[in-house]
């Protein structure tokens, strides 16, 4: 699919890259603010990560180098779907697996763990854009309650599952103030890298295609997660049941996030990072 | 070790593309492809639904949709909508006047006759649903003589090709308030603009035109069924060509530069107190309208124009009448997105949702041995 096929540079029209732009500015300047914005239909599926896509075919351009990621790995098949859908229609472009080498990010439910830096630009899929939904199914009402930072129904709720649970049982998508006002729905990035948000040198955009909204994390901005003063926010445990912090079985590492699943063969439970260039990097040290 | 969580996605992606068009060529050795013109004219209503809900009157790239779609109506509609938004909006239209409709078919519920009379013209309405089994193996002599056959035995009359509205007639006798003339830019665009609740009516009626028939179709059944009160009768439903004017790139002026089929309903519902400027009851309208030939849809378009007009008025006292509940979970394209969405990788997630259970079975376990 070339510009000759009839697709302009990026697949949108020019009106609808501005139109995106003009929307990151506003939620760069407004922190966690979610701005609406019109979202038009991509040949992928809402869900897929329309959102996330629209934002960098928007924002990329010929020369940059892009990095796609889905559950840690660039070679997951939404991954390599969104990989060669950008490839096909942005000609010039380079893309990588490493995130040192990426200009722009783009990822679902993972952040990278290796610190971003400030010349890089993050960009999340987001299914569910508003944290109050869980709370609220009215939108016209959320937007009241956001505007009042009013975040009373989240806490209740949180307060509720410790009296059922002893836990706090939102597992991903934790909600998370931003910048001392509005709360968002971080992506369905698991707890583990919600601290990753907080005053990160780069900076971080949502999408969200199907709910047509974009928000924003500015680099070095107060990214805080819900919690009481004294029920502190905790990240996944990956102890065993001696209190020992699991291994990748592969690279060895001690401090990352964890995929855990069953070996095909020999029916053993196994650990493995979830970020697979992080994984590999490491593993290149020990070689 | 490999890295064995996720890996060659690449290569599954391609083999099951491969797979997909193999399934879409499966039969027998000398067969024919489905050729596009066969599509557009045979699969009438089948097309009729892709390009209402793909938002595109394009009737020949909505029947290469169905086909390489191999028939999903959300896939077609789909994909049709994905070429759409690559379009940029280069004009504005005027307001069409559906009175100017080349109609194939009219209908009203209200009247035993109309101004212009009744037309039922083609509809299954009253047809029985027994299974033609002739058709199993219809012949192409039978086949292409059925419309020779039919224009042998037209009536010399002259049929006038146009119709005036039953509304108007009704307009006329005091019993719906007079039209609310708005101007040329004033709708609602949903393809350039997000919706913020509460949106215009235009905003709304523009959603339902190129929802899913079914999703449509079932939040109108709710309010038709007892979750609302509408009680709608048809005053008039009518199927058929309308001319389309834009205006000329130097002169400005309307020229018309084709027609599109189209479905347009209008109910009408119980009456309700005039305003203060005019102190009269009036009974209420809804309306549907819709690329192609769609009747269930115009008629549940209909139906929720009016509920939503009603929510809005008085506040949502059923679904339907909810304008955020109504328009944000008919199309069709979003809600097969999301619920698709479904089947792709969620394991990280899913490790954070074990995490959470295995913490909490920890507790229980701990408190139990106290």
């Amino acid at each position: 699919m070339s510009p000759a096929a009839g697709y302009n540079f990026g697949f949108l029209d020019e009106y609808a890259k501005k139109e995106i732009r003009r929307a990151t500015l506003k939620a760069v300047a407004i922190p966690g603010y979610q701005v609406p914005y019109s979202s038009r239909e991509m040949p992928m599926g809402r869900g897929f990560g329309t959102g996330g896509l629209q934002l960098t075919l928007a924002l990329i351009g010929a020369g940059e180098t892009l990095k796609v990621i889905d559950q840690g790995s660039d070679d997951s098949v939404n991954a390599v779907n969104l990989r060669s859908f950008i490839e096909m229609t942005c000609p010039g472009i380079d893309t990588t697996t490493s995130v040192d080498e990426a200009d722009l990010i783009q990822s679902r439910h993972r952040i990278p763990e290796k610190p971003l830096r400030e010349d890089q630009l993050l960009v999340l899929q987001v299914p569910y854009p508003d944290p109050l939904v869980i709370v609220e199914p009215s939108e016209d009402k959320r937007k009241v309650q956001h505007g009042e930072a009013d975040y009373s129904r989240l806490l209740v709720k949180l307060y509720e599952d410790l009296v059922h649970f002893g836990e706090i049982t939102i597992s991903h998508r934790y909600p998370t103030r931003i910048n001392d006002h509005y709360v968002i729905d971080p992506s369905p990035i698991p707890r583990w890298d919600v601290p990753k948000i907080h005053q990160s040198k780069a900076l971080i955009l949502l999408g969200a295609g199907r709910e047509k909204k974009i928000y924003a994390v500015p680099p070095y901005c107060k990214a805080e997660p819900l919690a009481f003063d004294d029920v502190p926010f905790r990240v996944e445990d990956f102890c065993d049941e001696q209190g020992v912090r699991r291994a990748c079985t592969r690279c060895g590492c001690t401090t990352s996030f964890l995929d855990e699943f069953v070996d095909s063969t020999c029916g053993e439970k196994i650990y493995q990072c979830s970020d697979s260039d992080w994984c590999d990097e490491v593993m290149g040290e020990q070689s | 070790m490999g890295y064995v969580a996720i890996k060659g996605g690449g290569k599954a992606i391609g083999a099951s593309e491969e797979l997909l068009e193999l399934l879409r060529s499966k039969q027998s050795g000398d067969a024919m492809p489905l050729d596009i013109d066969t599509i557009m004219h045979q699969l009438h209503s089948l097309n009729s639904r892709v390009l209402s809900e793909g938002g595109l009157y394009h009737p020949e790239l909505s029947a290469l949709a169905i086909k390489q779609c191999m028939g999903d109506t959300l896939e077609a509609a789909f994909t049709l909508r994905a070429y759409r938004s690559t379009r940029p909006r280069i004009v504005e239209t005027a307001m069409h006047d559906t009175s100017k409709m080349r109609v194939i078919r009219r209908i009203s519920a209200a009247f035993k006759d109309i101004p212009g009379g009744q037309t039922l013209g083609p509809a299954t309405d009253y047809q029985l649903r027994l299974m033609r089994m002739d058709l199993l193996d219809e012949s192409p002599e039978s086949f292409q003589a059925i419309a020779s056959t039919w224009l042998k035995k037209m009536p010399d009359e002259e049929i006038p090709l146009t119709f005036p509205k039953v509304v108007e007639s009704l307009r006329a006798d005091g019993l719906l308030p007079p039209v609310v003339q708005v101007s040329r830019g004033d709708a609602f665009d949903i393809t350039r603009e997000p919706m913020i609740f509460p949106v215009p009516r235009s905003a709304a009626l523009a959603t339902m035109a190129r929802a899913e028939q079914g999703g449509l179709l079932s939040l109108a059944y709710s309010n038709m069924r007892g979750y609302g009160d509408i009680h709608p009768t048809v005053a008039e439903l009518r199927v058929g060509y309308l001319p389309v004017y834009m205006p000329h790139p130097i002169s400005g002026e309307d020229i018309e530069i084709g027609e599109i089929l189209m479905t347009e309903c209008e109910v009408v519902a119980m009456y309700e107190k005039g305003t203060d400027q005019d102190a009269k009851a009036h009974f209420t309208l809804g309306y549907g309208a819709c690329f192609g030939h769609n009747e269930v849809k115009a008629i549940s378009m209909a139906i929720l124009d009016r509920a939503l007009q009603m929510g809005a008025s008085d506040g949502p006292s059923n679904p339907s009448e909810d304008a955020e509940f109504v328009l944000l979970h008919i199309d069709g394209i979003d809600s097969m997105g999301f619920c698709t969405h479904y089947k792709m990788p969620h394991y990280v997630t899913f490790q954070s949702d074990m995490d959470r259970l295995r913490a909490t079975q920890k507790r229980d376990e701990s408190e139990e041995k106290a």
